[in-house]
């Protein structure tokens, strides 16, 4: 009983809260670092009061959060009300349950890794509906269903992107997607294991989608419609304050954070060092995967302070009729290319 | 497979999660309560299916039923203003027809379950029997036996939802009304600054 239940289901737990914890601290930073780089493009300081250079602000807002009144609608419909944010948060977290921040380190490594992903990131619109709805008011509930739809449009996309990588390894478990990267265009090209082998380069039409149906499928600038605050208030968060606000912010953020794991797992060779020589490969992979996430982390926060909001028919239709038919043909052309030059 | 130990236990939790949710999917009194409900068992028969080793159609469950499907029928019970307690005055009358509904569905399963064990002219399980988990994921052997041996099955089934998806577009069409002004994306992405401004050096004092 002990040695097959008990001891497994303590060391699952226990890896579980220390990537749960690891995890908030990083979004912690990041949600700075996001502040920050808006701030340096726009010439402002950003926030710089809280400890020193402003590092601790993160920790202050959760503070200022946690203490302030939840105020819950009277006409609100109560228990989806407070459920909302915490699904948000709650399947944004699961998701990196599967996410191998090394080689081995993953909580679980099981066979359908992506579409365990896939499948948690497509459940996220619950919390978004759940919440416009249980508020009882037109202005979140509007909001609520132009995200829903924004998020609908852009799983597609997403998905196609993922079946053209995974013609390319064979297989749905996250390690194998990330060692079948050791070996590509740069080993045909004489350099072995390098930046060059790995996916972003064979598949660069299918990385650009990635990236940008993953800025609008996390609700980032310039598809930030559902909280455009300058025009449309605050989407499904309207009538949200406090800590079930806090939750959402939360649960945006480690999202985005999956997606950006997401991102290096599939294109940018996971934890592999950028060429496989002696000072970059005696770094651990878990260096590697970090400073990769920080990167593509970097391009979402750069992203948002250079490009103006697009309007929400342009959001439209740059899913449906730009991105859907570009990737549709990138998955058929990818699995020719396979099938009539023997590779897969 | 049978379930033992920690396994027969998570599937009595999900199973029996999966039952009472269902039964609230009909009791519930808010429309769209139920449809959180169906929700609701939709992920605990993803979760039966994980455990009895089908992961693969476990995940299609929950990105397609869960992820796709549900989301419209949310939207739709949001959206529609019915009221469905007059809806549900009259239920009760169509008890018969339902439990008529139940019996085939059960028997029809019973059989298929049935001839598993009985096992003739199975062509599925004879031709292609279960692979290994081991040593075939679950993923690879569904590959193997819908793009080989059904693989005009599979085809005719895309072929019906491409057609159905073609009837619901068609179906939202409407004639384009005269006098109409709509956006033109290709004008718009093309416009230049010249197109748009026009620098003019005025004197001062003089004007345009």
């Amino acid at each position: 009983m002990f040695e097959d239940y008990i001891f497994p289901g303590l060391i699952i737990l226990l890896q579980s809260v220390v990537l749960l914890v690891a995890l908030l601290i990083f979004t912690a930073f990041i949600l700075y670092a996001d502040r920050k780089v808006w701030a340096a493009v726009m010439s402002r300081r950003g926030p710089n009061v809280v400890g020193p250079f402003g590092l601790l602000q993160s920790f202050a807002d959760l503070l200022k959060f946690v203490i302030k009144e939840p105020i819950i609608p009277s006409g609100s419909n109560k228990g989806i009300f407070l459920l909302a944010p915490l699904i948000s948060s709650a399947l944004a977290l699961a998701g990196w349950a599967v996410i191998p921040v090394s080689e081995g380190w993953a909580i679980a490594s099981i066979n359908v890794g992506i579409l365990f992903v896939f499948a948690v990131s497509s459940l996220e619109v619950y919390g978004v509906i759940m919440a416009g709805w249980a508020s009882n008011s037109k202005y979140p509930f509007l909001g609520a269903l132009r995200s829903a739809a924004q998020m609908v449009s852009y799983e597609v996309s997403i998905g196609f992107v993922i079946v053209t990588v995974l013609l390319c390894v064979g297989s749905l478990n996250m390690t194998d997607i990330v060692l079948s990267q050791k070996d590509g265009l740069g080993t045909h090209l004489g350099l072995t294991n390098s930046l060059l082998d790995w996916h972003w380069l064979g598949l660069f039409p299918m990385f650009v989608i990635f990236f940008i149906s993953a800025l609008a499928e996390t609700n980032r600038p310039p598809f930030d419609l559902v909280e455009a605050e300058s025009e449309l208030v605050a989407g499904h968060m309207i009538e949200y304050s406090s800590t079930p606000y806090l939750l959402f912010m939360l649960g945006e953020y480690i999202a985005i954070l999956l997606m950006c794991a997401l991102t290096v797992i599939l294109f940018l060779g996971g934890w592999l060092p950028p060429i496989d020589v002696a000072p970059l490969n005696w770094i651990p992979g878990v260096f590697w995967f970090i400073f990769k996430i920080c990167m593509v982390f970097f391009m979402f926060a750069m992203v948002k302070t250079i490009v103006p909001r697009y309007r929400y028919d342009q959001l439209m239709r740059l899913g449906w009729k730009v991105f859907l038919p570009i990737s549709l043909f990138m998955v058929v052309a990818t699995a020719s290319f396979l099938k009539f030059t023997g590779l897969a | 497979m049978l379930l033992t130990g920690l396994g027969a236990a998570f599937f009595y939790l999900f199973a029996f999660v999966a039952i009472a949710s269902a039964v609230m999917v009909i009791s519930a009194r808010n429309p769209v309560h139920s449809v959180l409900y169906l929700i609701l068992t939709f992920f605990n028969a993803a979760a039966l299916f994980i455990l009895t080793g089908a992961e693969f159609l476990g995940m299609i469950l929950l990105v397609v039923y869960i992820g796709a499907v549900a989301v419209l029928f949310l939207f739709v019970v949001m959206m529609l203003d019915v009221d469905f307690a007059s809806m549900k005055r009259g239920a009760l009358d169509y008890a018969p027809i339902g439990a008529m509904v139940g019996i085939v569905l059960a028997s029809e399963l019973l059989i298929v379950l049935g001839a598993q064990f009985i096992g003739v002219g199975q062509p599925g399980s004879v031709a292609s029997p279960t692979p290994d988990p081991l040593v075939r994921t679950n993923t690879a052997a569904l590959g193997d036996i819908i793009y080989t041996d059904y693989v005009f099955f599979f085809q005719i089934a895309g072929l019906v939802l491409l057609v159905a998806m073609i009837g619901a577009i068609v179906l939202t069409l409407r004639p384009t009304r005269p006098g109409v002004k709509r956006q033109n994306m290709g004008q718009q992405v093309a416009r230049k600054v010249e197109d748009s401004i026009e620098i003019v050096e005025v004197e001062t004092g003089k004007g345009l």
